[in-house]
């Protein structure tokens, strides 16, 4: 409690900075994007010479056209089944990585770790374009071990997970290790003294004390994965098995820049927005039902 | 030393051991994996086209300062530039950003007043804005005022950070006594004041967290420059090599380049990453800042 404080302007000119910032970078632009969503450019005769164009208001068309919009379906399909896959191994990977850090008598733990954190540091893109040619046919040392061409139809889905669960495996490692770091080391040998083994303890006592920190890894990456742009887009050169519009959040971008379309991107992209605040907060609701009982 | 002491433990907890050498097993295997790419692209940088095509996945090349020739000429040494540009939008991007993130912190853990949950529940809540509701209206408000593919259109958008503002009231909250601050303005010290000489000595550790996070975050992302550039020259690394990828990826001559360009993409922010590695934490919950 800091009485000096009370009714005076500083933590108000403190703040001052932060949030002009979120006003003109957050606030203005969201609005901005719902001003255009309901919005659309009418053409009349020809579209030619000053008046024949004017934007007028069109409610929830663009809206109703997203959702009926066989081609965004398409890519929600694809993007889901992506982001499933991504989020069980990638999450699993780094649950089970960060369990074993954590175990007794584990050797080369700190190399493990850098190692496998390292992926964090290295952009989308570069990882994209690493991955991407070491899957190309003509260069790929995979090609003789699985016998497919990763970037075809069929596979490029696997390979583009994979990208992911390679980049994002390690920082959700180090978060969930932190975590169990923090845990005083007294419970484990509580619990190895009533004879429980190692796996035991992982099971029964470490699983649950990160159930929080599962929780938040996972609505993090539910936001990222179903966002998902800068992969597909790194590898479509060299591929020409990933459409323009491969992604919700592609589509988006093909029609603001390409299309020129702003409106429909406008109320695409509240759709994408829309659907990953009701996964994460849906995600969050089922497992506080489930984990702690009541909401 | 190490063998002897595991050994003797293993005596003692011979029959509550049934993972044994698993875990370091599974671990080293992940670190394979995820060293996998990098130590190829290391070696690939050092062929010639004709090698990469030819010699075996991990055999070094001959070709390795021929590509860095050939890079450092494309067009006129662009690459250097997007090196320059990138380390500008990251280091003075995550170094306001952390600045802002570190008053806001502190002035919404320890001071007291009307609207500050709301304002905190705002800056926070950016967390679950999607990157795209707000690169194209923020792309299509600067055009309106000039200023979309310019420097300033990459940067001013990043200087806001949810994330680190949450980081940094959570350090903030946990390394600053309240007695101290009180003690501080019993002798008159004003605000500014606290805030300079006591509140930011205190979170230094945990700033250089938050600077660490926001320059990767900047260094790495590919969404917002690529909506609001089309200069080549003011590109960031991340959007330079993927027009390098578009422009040769039907041109196999150009793939020397390209990954040559991403090995020297990747040295900085390793090097970073790897001399770093004490503030590289991740404490969201407990929030504890051991210097």
């Amino acid at each position: 409690m800091n009485p000096r404080a009370r009714g005076s302007l500083a933590p108000y000119l403190l703040l001052a900075p932060a949030v002009t910032l979120f006003t003109l970078f957050m606030a203005v632009p969201i609005g901005y994007t719902v001003y255009l969503s309901l919005r659309r450019t009418l053409v009349s005769g020809l579209g030619l010479g000053k008046g024949s164009r004017k934007e007028v208001f069109v409610g929830l068309d663009n809206y109703a056209a997203a959702v009926g919009d066989g081609e965004l379906w398409m890519g929600w399909l694809r993007v889901f089944g992506y982001a499933a896959l991504v989020l069980a191994v990638m999450l699993g990977l780094a649950l089970v990585f960060a369990l074993m850090l954590d175990t007794a008598r584990v050797r080369l733990a700190r190399f493990s770790r850098i190692a496998i954190y390292l992926p964090y540091a290295v952009p989308g893109v570069a990882a994209s374009l690493m991955w991407g040619f070491l899957y190309l046919p003509s260069l790929s040392p995979f090609d003789a071990l699985f016998g497919v061409d990763l970037l075809g139809q069929s596979a490029v889905t696997y390979s583009m997970a994979n990208i992911a669960v390679w980049g994002g495996t390690g920082f959700n490692m180090l978060v969930l290790y932190t975590n169990l770091r923090a845990v005083p080391q007294d419970l484990y040998q509580a619990a190895r003294i009533d004879g429980a083994s190692e796996l035991q303890i992982a099971l029964r006592v470490k699983i649950p004390i990160l159930v929080p920190g599962i929780i938040l890894t996972t609505v993090f990456s539910i936001i990222a994965t179903v966002q998902v742009f800068t992969e597909p887009t790194a590898l479509r050169p060299l591929t020409n098995t990933l459409s323009s519009t491969w992604s919700p959040l592609m589509k988006v971008y093909r029609d603001a820049f390409v299309t020129g379309d702003l409106y429909s991107a406008a109320a695409t992209a509240m759709v994408i927005a829309g659907i990953s605040v009701v996964l994460s907060f849906g995600f969050l609701r089922v497992v506080r039902n489930r984990a702690f009982g009541e909401a | 030393m190490a063998t002897s002491t595991a050994r003797s433990s293993h005596r003692a907890n011979g029959s509550r051991r049934p993972l044994g050498l698993v875990p370091t097993g599974v671990l080293l295997l992940g670190a394979v994996y995820c060293l996998f790419p990098v130590s190829w692209v290391v070696v690939a940088a050092t062929k010639t086209s004709g090698e990469l095509f030819s010699t075996s996945t991990f055999a070094l090349g001959t070709g390795f300062f021929q590509n860095l020739a050939d890079l450092a000429a494309y067009r006129e040494g662009v690459f250097w530039m997007w090196m320059l540009n990138t380390l500008l939008y990251a280091g003075g991007g995550a170094l306001l950003a952390t600045a802002i993130a570190a008053v806001s912190g502190y002035t919404l853990a320890k001071y007291r007043f009307a609207g500050r949950d709301l304002i905190f529940n705002l800056l926070i809540g950016g967390i679950l804005v999607p990157a795209v509701v707000l690169a194209i209206p923020q792309y299509l408000l600067f055009a309106k005022v000039g200023l979309a593919d310019t420097y300033w259109s990459v940067l001013l958008p990043q200087l806001l950070s949810p994330y680190s503002i949450y980081l940094a009231r959570v350090y903030a909250g946990a390394a600053i006594p309240d007695a101290l601050l009180e003690a501080g303005r019993i002798d008159g010290a004003s605000h500014w004041t606290l805030l300079t000489r006591v509140a930011m000595p205190l979170m230094g550790p945990g700033l250089v967290t938050i600077f660490l996070f926001q320059f990767v975050a900047i260094w790495n992302n590919f969404l917002l420059p690529f909506i609001m550039l089309g200069d080549d020259g003011k590109f960031p690394l991340t959007v330079g090599l993927y027009t390098m990828l578009a422009a040769g990826a039907n041109n196999p001559s150009l793939y020397n380049l390209i990954l040559i360009g991403t090995f020297l993409a990747l040295i900085p922010l390793i090097a970073l990453f790897l001399t770093m590695q004490r503030f590289w934490r991740t404490d969201l919950s407990g929030g504890a800042v051991k210097a």
